[in-house]
């Protein structure tokens, strides 16, 4: 089977996309169970095709990581997923997060930066797209190669100019309650927020993705825009980023608060520092039998090691 | 057949009942069901039906004594097999599917992990309990074999807890606090003192609704006249 290769730039406008999936999904509906089993992507042809827009067909499937193990599927990386906003069961995020609305959608970046802005996503696909393949290693003991579609956060910090007193970069997900039901849980101290130090978010490898397999993100990832920060534990890849700030002090981090003697500020992927529940010493990578050891900043350590120089990591977890 | 289903229904539907979790787990992994992580999913499952038929075994003694619900009994050793039978199946699923054997890797996440500490000492009180199930066994232990499987007064309970430690947060997911409030509540019905704090407000139950329906029966016969 030839495989065709898409560009970002042959993707659908993310507005017309979604407007027309509007349409799409009172089809689906009458369409029920038989819609599920098709699929394919919205096809460029202005006139709505009666297939499920959200598998796209055609995927490749010889994408691998630098280590050769292959990426996977679209249908994993899609219907399992930790996204509390909606739901704890990581089976139905899929199905809750379908009709989340990423557009309009906008990012405002502030803080002590001397060029405060705010992005929408047209302004943000600005910066270019690329792929990369990197392994997700969620801090429940599983793991997959995703590839995602991104451009590195550093281009947009550089754009806003950060302060020198600003050390550390604050991330905040949207709190919509109506769209999002696992917000109306109030055990959690909504919204979601992470933070880098900020030469970890200046770091080559810290992506802000819009895409997955070369297709705008879905909700149940993080749509429209997150954060992939490979070498930590997944619950620092903030989803759905709405701001963006850059303070002088250690932001607050939602697991953090929640659990400060589990999840550390860093919470860089660490095979030696044990959580109480799983298992960090290995990992179960999704699609395969039995368990691999777990590398040690999940196997980037080349690229980020020296950013932890002289540190004690079991105390910084 | 209904003389039948009378002496004998309560037994088929626990042996049926405890059987179709496991069906329906080999037929969800013949048909790729399993979620993407198919090893979890079974840990889970596993784990959870074993708790709710220990749960139902304990519930059988307290059923008969305050109840009269003797049919209880006779399914009662069935349920605990079963029980211990899904307890197997989570063990086997963690060491040879999850851990695919590599026995120094296990004995390292046991050591690691309080919750499976818990969960191992609950099979480990579980296994003599099993073994010693037969009437051959009953028979030959006398009053040390009902004294021996008190042993599931412990095990239970730290099932429950390897339950409670392993959720993300107890505030979050409060279910393990539940069948902690089940488990501890069973066990209560078997202190003496608690035992006839319930008989006696049972009688009273008993009494109130026997009154009522004597005094029933008087208003009709009344009133037909």
């Amino acid at each position: 089977m030839k495989l065709e290769k898409i560009r970002p730039s042959e993707i659908t406008p993310e507005h017309v996309y979604l407007s027309r999936r509007r349409v799409l999904r009172i089809g689906a509906l009458a369409l029920g169970t038989a819609a599920l089993s098709a699929c394919g992507l919205p096809s460029p042809s202005p006139e709505p095709t009666q297939t499920n827009p959200r598998v796209p067909k055609d995927l490749p499937t010889d994408k691998r990581d630098e280590f050769g193990d292959p990426a996977n599927r679209w249908e994993e990386i899609t219907n399992y997923n930790n996204f509390y906003e909606f739901t704890m069961d990581k089976q139905e995020v899929a199905r809750l997060a379908q009709n989340f609305k990423t557009s309009p959608w906008t990012v405002t970046v502030g803080g002590l930066v001397n060029r405060p802005r705010t992005y929408d996503l047209d302004d943000l696909r600005k910066f270019g797209e690329e792929e990369r393949i990197y392994r997700l290693r969620c801090v429940e003991g599983w793991s997959m190669v995703i590839p995602w579609l991104g451009f590195p956060l550093h281009k947009l910090l550089r754009e806003v100019e950060p302060l020198s007193k600003a050390r550390y970069v604050r991330f905040e997900s949207l709190f919509d309650p109506d769209q999002m039901p696992g917000q109306r849980l109030s055990f959690y101290p909504w919204p979601y927020a992470e933070g880098l130090r900020l030469d970890e978010a200046m770091h080559d490898l810290t992506l802000l993705v819009t895409g997955l397999y070369g297709h705008p993100l879905p909700p149940q990832n993080g749509a429209p825009v997150r954060l992939a920060v490979p070498w930590k534990y997944g619950f620092k890849s903030i989803k759905s980023i709405v701001r963006i700030d850059l303070v002088e002090e250690q932001p607050a981090t939602l697991w953090n608060t929640v659990a400060p003697h589990e999840y550390g500020f860093y919470s860089n992927v660490n095979p030696n520092k044990p959580h109480p529940r799983w298992s960090q010493a290995t990992e179960r990578r999704i699609g395969e039998p039995g368990r691999r050891r777990t590398l040690m900043f999940n196997g980037y350590e080349r690229q980020v090691a020296a950013l932890y120089a002289g540190m004690d990591l079991m105390k910084n977890y | 057949m209904r003389v039948w289903l009378r002496a004998h229904g309560l037994q088929a539907l626990v042996h049926i009942g405890a059987l179709i979790p496991l069906g329906v787990m080999i037929a969800d992994y013949a048909q790729d069901r399993l979620t993407v992580n198919p090893i979890q999913e079974l840990t889970l499952r596993t784990g959870k039906v074993a708790l709710v038929l220990l749960v139902l075994s304990l519930a059988c003694t307290p059923l008969n004594t305050l109840f009269g619900f003797r049919g209880a009994l006779r399914v009662r050793r069935a349920l605990g097999l079963y029980g211990f039978l899904y307890v197997v199946l989570h063990l086997l699923v963690f060491t040879v599917l999850d851990y695919v054997g590599d026995l120094a890797l296990i004995v390292q996440t046991v050591l690691e992990k309080y919750y499976i500490v818990a969960g191992l000492a609950a099979f480990v009180l579980l296994v003599p309990l099993a073994v010693t199930s037969t009437r051959g066994w009953q028979r030959r232990l006398g009053q040390r074999w009902r004294a021996l499987h008190r042993l599931v007064y412990l095990a239970v309970p730290l099932a429950v807890l390897h339950f409670a430690l392993l959720v993300k947060s107890l505030v979050g997911r409060p279910e393990p606090l539940l069948w902690g409030a089940l488990v501890l509540g069973l066990l209560a019905l078997r202190i003496p003192a608690v035992r006839r704090a319930v008989a006696r407000w049972r009688d009273r139950v008993r009494h109130t609704t026997s009154e009522w329906r004597v005094a029933n029966r008087k208003w009709r016969m009344a009133n037909s006249k």
